[in-house]
């Protein structure tokens, strides 16, 4: 029989710091929901978080609550039950697996932190639509259901090329923002701590795209997988000092096995860009898939999505205000193309999957002919994934499978 | 008997069918077959090889090298090597034709379109979505809500004077626009030819078409008149191999080849 090779993944030490810093930053936020003795705001991934930071806000983050809920695989049987509450099976499976689960009472939290029974509750939530609508849907939900403050910043959205006027605008939303908050927080706004915060974070991001970088080498020492793991603590904890520490330490780990040639994927025949959302609850079985033919999906658009280059504590409203707008997700396709195309010579890629994510349009870049206008400009190929990142109902294996090794194949034979 | 003679084996465990071909060192077909796939792929493999080692003469002995692809590639015990269904359907259609061709796939429970360049090199691919919508399993579904035999769709499509369109991508809506038809009174026979021109549009939603456009796969191998009406569609000749039912076997049959000259 055609026997499928058992693939053996080479751990990265550092994971083990990561658990410790997510597990603080989990019981932190619990501690704080039990004893109200801070308080907490929602945000979206890419939102104001230093803004809320920087007024004493914990910060809990949805979408990573969505993320946990896909890859312990708990979301496909919570998304029917926000369905059945009219939240629809082809909106966002983030928004529908995160409400469904609140709405039965449970929470991945609960399996990796003992003690943590439910998400810390909110003083307000604070929404960027750089993204997508449907966190603004998502967090007035909650809001409707915990009677606090829904609060947000309209980003213009399909952007070639982000001018003073987007800037302008996203800005001054920004800065609306803190009287509200003061009112909520209790603290007075202290432009210096906003400097502060920026500053971590702005480490933070360059410290994670020198992370992401790494993934040049040849061969490279990290995976796309490995960055969706260990991007927890720029998604979560930027801004703080621990985010700094933690990816100095992942850094200095690659660049060790950048130095001794150590390759994430034995043997790497191939490199492949990973663009779109990942499917969460099939992460192991992608990267088993993936690796056991010697191909390493190595770098991505999602992971990059943490990379805030524009941000500057002397500047601090107007930096954030352009870091959040130059997001990749925000752009036209014209600014995405050439994104890519930096990122094909960048990383030496030999091929592209696109993974078409049935529920987020936002982060499904082949449904304007993107891949087709690409490979005909670069020659590289590309595939198509049909998927979700947290539907599994919306996920075919076998129809994956065959698809990725039938590309294989077609590299193969180039 | 060719009984010293080594010969090539091509397996292809599909969802619906598994087929069997055995060639020859001068890469002629000498055995074939085709048998229902059903739960026990290991069971219908068997089958399979065995009836075409049969009509080619030979014994099991003889196969210097067998292939296996499709659905059930890794779940049988007859070879350990395997390729993809679309590796293997390109290389079974380039066989045949030699030059730059587009291939339209249409089996029992997936569709494919495969793009090859003049020296055979594969330049893109594409699979249909999950849903079986514009395969044989739509037609299967259909016929078995018609009550007509798979086997009679193609001569029933053939005598239709006006053809009834049908809008719906899901089969089972599908299958409820039809039963709407035939409460309107329309003729069996312009429903059927309205089934087979929805699975032509599903097929062409898929990916455009190059000028030589090739089609294969079981659905084709019983309904040439799906053939015909695609030729109508695009307006050019398309060309048939002899056995369309069998490339992805004869693509495999032709790796094993390939796998065991370079062993050599
Ligand atoms: S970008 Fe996509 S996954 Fe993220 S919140 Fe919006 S719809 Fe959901």
């Amino acid at each position: 029989m055609a026997e499928e090779k058992k693939v053996v993944r080479k751990k990265i030490e550092a994971a083990v710091q990561m658990n410790r810093y997510m597990s603080d930053y989990f019981y932190e936020l619990n501690e704080a929901d039990k004893t109200r003795s801070r308080k907490i705001a929602w945000c979206t991934s890419v939102g104001p978080a230093e803004i809320l930071r920087a007024m004493g806000f914990l910060v809990h983050f949805p979408e990573n609550h969505g993320a946990m809920l896909g890859a312990t695989r708990m979301a496909t049987d919570m998304i029917p039950i926000a369905n059945a509450s009219g939240y629809s099976p082809e909106i966002c499976s983030y928004l529908t697996a995160d409400v469904g689960a609140y709405m039965k009472g449970v929470t991945p939290l609960s399996r990796a932190y003992p003690g943590i029974d439910r998400v810390p509750r909110p003083d307000v939530l604070v929404y960027n639509t750089n993204q997508c609508r449907d966190v603004q849907d998502w967090f007035a939900w909650y809001a409707a259901e915990f009677k606090v403050p829904l609060l947000g910043i309209h980003t213009h959205r399909g952007v070639k090329d982000v001018g003073d006027a987007h800037v302008a605008s996203i800005a001054s939303q920004m800065k609306a923002l803190i009287p509200q908050l003061e009112a909520i927080s209790g603290n007075k706004f202290d432009i210096d701590e906003l400097r502060h915060v920026l500053t971590l974070s702005k480490e933070c991001s360059s410290l994670w795209k020198k992370v992401l970088d790494t993934a040049s080498a040849m061969p490279s020492p990290i995976t796309f997988f490995d960055g969706t793991i260990h991007m927890g603590p720029a998604v979560v904890l930027r801004g703080t000092q621990t985010a700094v520490d933690y990816y100095n330490l992942l850094l200095a780990e690659l660049n060790v096995r950048i130095n001794n040639k150590v390759a994430a994927v034995e043997g790497e025949r191939f490199r492949l860009y990973w663009d779109g959302m990942p499917v969460w609850g099939r992460l192991r079985d992608h990267s088993d898939l993936f690796a056991g033919a010697g191909v390493n999906v190595l770098a991505s658009t999602y992971c990059n999505s943490w990379i805030f280059s524009a941000f500057d504590p002397e500047d601090t409203f107007n930096s954030m205000a352009r870091a959040y707008t130059e997001l990749f997700i925000v752009r036209a396709d014209d600014a995405k193309e050439a994104y890519i195309r930096r990122m094909i010579e960048f990383f030496k890629v030999d091929g592209i999957i696109y993974h078409d994510a049935k529920t987020c349009p936002n982060n499904s870049n082949c449904r304007y002919g993107m891949p087709q206008r690409l490979e005909a400009l670069t020659g590289v190929p590309s595939l198509t994934i049909n998927g979700d990142l947290n539907d599994l109902r919306l996920v075919s294996d076998e129809q994956t499978k065959t698809n990725v090794e039938a590309f294989i194949e077609q590299l193969e034979e180039k | 008997m060719k009984d010293f003679q080594p010969v090539f084996a091509g397996i292809d465990v599909g969802a619906s069918r598994t087929k069997a071909v055995i060639l020859d060192c001068a890469q002629q077909i000498i055995g074939r077959a085709v048998v229902k796939s059903g739960t026990d792929f290991e069971a219908a493999s068997h089958q399979c090889l065995t009836l075409a080692l049969l009509m080619a003469g030979c014994t099991a002995e003889q196969i210097a090298k067998a292939m296996t692809t499709g659905y059930g590639r890794k779940n049988v015990a007859i070879s350990q090597e395997s390729k993809t269904e679309i590796s293997c359907h390109a290389r079974g259609c380039y066989y045949y034709f030699p030059q730059t061709i587009t291939i339209i796939d249409i089996g029992g429970q997936d569709n494919k379109i495969i793009k090859l360049d003049e020296s055979g090199k594969r330049l893109s691919f594409k699979m249909n979505r999950k849903c079986a919508a514009g395969t044989g399993a739509f037609l299967e579904e259909m016929s078995t809500r018609l009550d007509i035999p798979l086997e009679n769709l193609d001569g029933l499509a053939r005598q239709s004077m006006s053809m009834v369109e049908l809008g719906s991508f899901c089969t089972v809506f599908s299958a409820t626009e039809v039963l709407e038809k035939i409460r309107q009174g329309k003729k069996v026979p312009d429903i059927v030819k309205g089934l087979f021109f929805s699975v032509i549009k599903r097929v062409m939603e898929m990916d455009s078409l190059s000028e030589h456009v090739v089609m294969t796969g079981g659905v084709v191998a019983h309904n040439s008149y799906l053939v015909k009406m695609t030729e109508e569609m695009i307006g050019r000749r398309i060309l048939v191999p002899d056995f369309p039912q069998l490339t992805g076997a004869i693509g495999a049959a032709l790796y094993a080849q390939t796998i065991m000259n370079y062993e050599l």
